[in-house]
């Protein structure tokens, strides 16, 4: 049967321009380009491009750019073509379909509809560039008791923490789904920060152990590259329970990006399949993660503090409230709209809840229980900007993830075909010859650059309503107005209505 | 829960957040010798400007020495249904061995008055013990659910040998109001002239806003409202009325009495000061106050403020880290005064032996001089 899908986006060259170079050819993983002798230009096979406009940044002379393919199925609200191109490759091949990156459907975005609170005269704006502008948090339990040495000094009782300088860290990232080049980006961003970068469950290669200190490293289903010094060598622990890009399932590197180098990091057989389990085999229940909760951290003789991330699903709360009771010093939280290295593309499209609402209802719930004290809560599932943390801290989140945008500062263009292999931009991908276009030296300051930039946001945002220190933004949510939200959406986020008094 | 009945339509006092300018002003003879409110009123008199006709209080502390082991409730009425209600409820709960009408006298410029009761009164031992809570706690949730329940009710004042007394009105015809300047005699006098932006002024949401014996006076509006706001009400502490002062006073009252963190700590806590600034402290300092804002981040008060904390012996002056709200300092033999502004001070006191502005976030603390006994 004849079962051409026709592709979404269409390759145009500016042939006045094109000199025949050959840069795109050599620059796309995907075999787009190529030169055609006979007719003595260059040409594109469309069909194969993914959109990732690496041509189009590289070509010296800007002859190329990437339409949407004006060959259109007859319009149908109901059936689009993607969903009738998904039909036609399933029967085609009897397959899952596989995605990447977060969810990028037309749902509504919470962030977007919250706006922010500015001081006018009863209460001054604070000029972070000639005022202290505090943006350092602490993430760790808080609930410490009060005790006092035989002077009547005060003793430290908490539990470790972990000392941020602003409070994003770049969330996890397993090495096989992402480059060696872009680890080290990372984990030379995270130092230089002040913040951290997570190993994802991909375990730690043996170059990055120099920065532990700035290391997360987590403990996922499949225990990839989980051992003692790899515990002992980090920061902090985290235990991943779920992902919002895939709530309900594991994870799926494709045995194609695991090279050498991977295999040994992960503790895995080169070139084939790694898969993580749904469950972590040895937690079926809350008291389970307890235990492992308790082993890491007996492991570690309770020196580093444990962080739980959950997708964030329909009973978020009531899961959170039962981590925080089961020894977590972080709950991490990971709404619909994070990103991934790979996915069933129904689980990513259709499964788990908008981060902004169960990072509210969490914070809420609790705050109801009394136990807010006891568990730092981070955020995670499409933090976009500066704007959309400050929101973030103002609904109740200690600090932020961010991985999407990390990567978009490395040079992804989000074309979400990372579980090819193919990433020309030498993010996701395990070919040398790909890797080594990402270079870390400016992969690292790039990052640099863009936690800068939006640290001073922050901080302009912060003096603008007349905050001089991040904690005192936390739950602030008067500072938070909705609009165009409904009752139900306000009362879950626990803010008001744009317009209504203080 | 008392409303205001002004009927303009505007909202009720704890219907909505109030955020308010104001003048604060204090004196205490450390001595423990006693003056009337004459002082007092001429203090904050001096800064009429800084009020505007919405509220005005005091807090004297020694006032009541007769009667110093009882607690004396200071109570607002609507109407006497309201104080039926009422006084049915304290004898259930407490022994009542004094109450009157509260004296007052015509002003004018004061109108609206609501019925003005005092109660002397000590909790019935049996309810106590079988409440399993101290006694501190036990007065605190009778006067919380007279506040919440009984329509028209609001205790104000519930604390030990001393007394709020407050309206709506300017500063010091709710001094004269209360005939402070000959009833009443205490070593240590706090005032507040109210600048709200937000409520048609309700005699129950003039400051001192008091549990127990602690009292606050406030100017100042501050921008972690919501943050403190909802960490205080994890610990069973309810903000009814969303005001800056009720809320300071909770978090003062939990650090106190829950976390008993000393007066200096609790400033460290609530303004703290910036890590730049811990960084170029002594070790132990370093150590300490790194503790206490690792470890009580969302009880930093943000935006400015100036507060006077009344408590049984003593004052305690503190303005927010970045000195956004103007206070000064004076000290005269047995005598301090803390002020708003100088003139507040130099109305009363020409002669100080010294004056000065407190920097943001260090805390000034006149306590009664050793072995003087309140």
């Amino acid at each position: 049967m004849a079962t051409y899908i026709p592709e979404e986006y269409e390759v145009v060259r500016n042939y006045d321009l094109c000199t025949n170079c050959g840069a795109c050819e050599k620059q796309c993983a995907n075999c787009v380009h190529k030169f055609n002798k006979a007719a003595n230009k260059m040409v594109a096979d469309s069909s194969k491009c993914v959109n990732c406009h690496r041509c189009v940044c590289i070509c010296p002379v800007h002859a190329l750019k990437i339409v949407k393919s004006q060959d259109v199925y007859r319009n149908n609200c109901n059936w689009s073509a993607q969903t009738m191109n998904e039909v036609y490759r399933q029967a085609d091949t009897g397959g899952v379909l596989l995605s990447s990156m977060g969810n990028p459907n037309e749902f509504p975005n919470y962030f977007d509809k919250i706006l922010v609170n500015a001081s006018q005269v009863t209460n001054p704006p604070i000029d972070p560039l000639r005022e202290p502008m505090e943006t350092t948090v602490y993430l760790g339990k808080k609930d410490a008791e009060i005790k006092r040495d035989e002077k009547g000094r005060l003793i430290d009782t908490l539990s470790p923490q972990l000392k941020l300088n602003m409070p994003i860290m770049f969330s996890a990232m397993s090495y096989g789904s992402i480059s060696y080049n872009a680890h080290e980006s990372l984990a030379r961003a995270a130092e230089e920060l002040g913040i951290f970068y997570n190993t994802g469950e991909g375990g730690l290669h043996k170059d990055f152990y120099k920065y532990g200190k700035n290391t997360i490293v987590q403990v996922a289903s499949g225990r990839f590259g989980v051992h003692p010094e790899y515990l002992e060598a980090a920061a902090a622990i985290e235990i991943k329970m779920g992902q919002g890009a895939k709530p309900g399932i594991g994870g799926h590197l494709p045995g194609m990006k695991i090279s050498d180098d991977v295999s040994a990091t992960r503790m895995i057989p080169k070139g084939v399949d790694a898969i993580s389990p749904a469950p972590h085999h040895d937690i079926y229940s809350i008291e389970d993660l307890r235990q492992l909760i308790y082993s890491i951290k007996e492991a570690t003789q309770y020196k580093k503090p444990i962080i739980v991330k959950i997708a964030a699903v329909h009973n978020v709360a009531a899961i959170a409230s039962g981590v925080a009771r089961s020894g977590a010093d972080v709950i991490a939280i990971d709404g619909f709209r994070g990103g991934t290295g790979a996915a069933p593309t129904r689980i990513r499209d259709n499964v788990g809840i908008p981060m902004e609402l169960a990072l509210a209802r969490v914070d809420e719930r609790l705050r109801q229980e009394g136990i807010r004290d006891s568990v730092s809560v981070v955020a995670a599932g499409s933090v976009r900007s500066s704007a959309d943390v400050v929101k973030a801290v103002a609904l109740g989140a200690d600090a932020c993830y961010i991985g999407t945008a990390a990567l978009l500062a490395l040079g992804c263009h989000l074309c979400r075909s990372c579980h090819t292999g193919k990433c020309n931009w030498g993010i996701a991908t395990q070919n040398p010859e790909l890797v080594k276009r990402l270079n870390p030296e400016v992969g690292y300051k790039r990052l640099v650059n863009l936690l800068t930039a939006w640290n001073h946001e922050i901080q302009e945002m912060m003096g603008g309503m007349g905050i001089n220190s991040i904690e005192a933004l936390k739950g602030n949510r008067l500072m938070l107005r909705g609009v165009g939200l409904n009752e139900t959406e306000l009362r879950v986020l626990g803010i008001k209505h744009a317009g209504e008094d203080i | 829960m008392f409303v205001n009945n002004s009927g303009i339509g505007a909202p009720f006092e704890g219907e909505v957040r109030i955020p308010s300018g104001c003048a604060v002003s204090a004196i205490i003879d450390r001595s423990g010798k006693t003056m009337t409110g004459e002082k007092i009123i001429r203090s904050i008199a001096t800064m009429h400007d800084r009020s505007n006709g919405l509220g005005g209080g005091f807090a004297g502390y020694g006032i009541y020495p007769d009667y110093k082991d009882y607690y004396a409730f200071h109570l607002f009425y609507n109407d006497f249904q309201a104080r039926k209600a009422t006084e049915d409820y304290l004898i259930k709960h407490f022994e009542i061995v004094y109450s009157s009408e509260m004296k007052t006298r015509k002003v004018k410029g004061i109108w609206g008055e609501p019925i003005i009761y005092r109660y002397f009164l000590y909790p019935l031992s049996k309810r106590l013990t079988n409440s399993l809570m101290d006694e501190g706690q036990y007065v605190v949730k009778c006067v919380n659910s007279i506040n919440a329940d009984i329509d028209g009710a609001f205790v104000f004042s519930s604390g030990k040998n001393m007394g709020i007394f407050k309206g709506v009105g300017y500063p010091e015809d709710i001094g004269k109001f209360y005939l402070l300047d000959e009833e009443y005699a205490g070593y240590a006098w706090t005032a507040h002239g109210r600048y709200p932006t937000n409520t048609p002024g309700w005699w129950g949401g003039a400051h001192p806003f008091g549990l127990l014996d602690y009292s606050i006076v406030h100017n100042g509006e501050i921008s972690s409202y919501d943050a403190n706001r909802r960490y205080v009400e994890m610990f069973g502490y309810k903000c009814s009325l969303q005001t800056d002062t009720e809320v300071i006073t909770y978090i003062i009252d939990y650090l106190i009495r829950v976390k008993k963190l000393t007066l200096n700590e609790i400033a460290k806590v609530i303004s703290a000061s910036f890590w730049s600034t811990i960084d170029e402290k002594s070790e132990e300092e370093k150590r300490e106050e790194t503790f206490l804002r690792k470890a009580f981040p969302s009880l930093l008060i943000n935006g400015p403020f100036s507060i006077i904390f009344g408590f049984d012996g003593g004052i305690m002056a503190l303005n927010d880290r970045l000195k956004l709200r103007s206070m000064v300092c004076g000290e005269k033999g047995d005598l301090a005064y803390v002020s708003s502004e100088e003139c507040g001070i130099r109305v009363i006191e020409l002669n100080l032996d010294r004056i000065f502005a407190p920097a943001g976030g260090v805390p000034v603390i006149y306590k009664l001089n050793e072995g003087v006994n309140a």
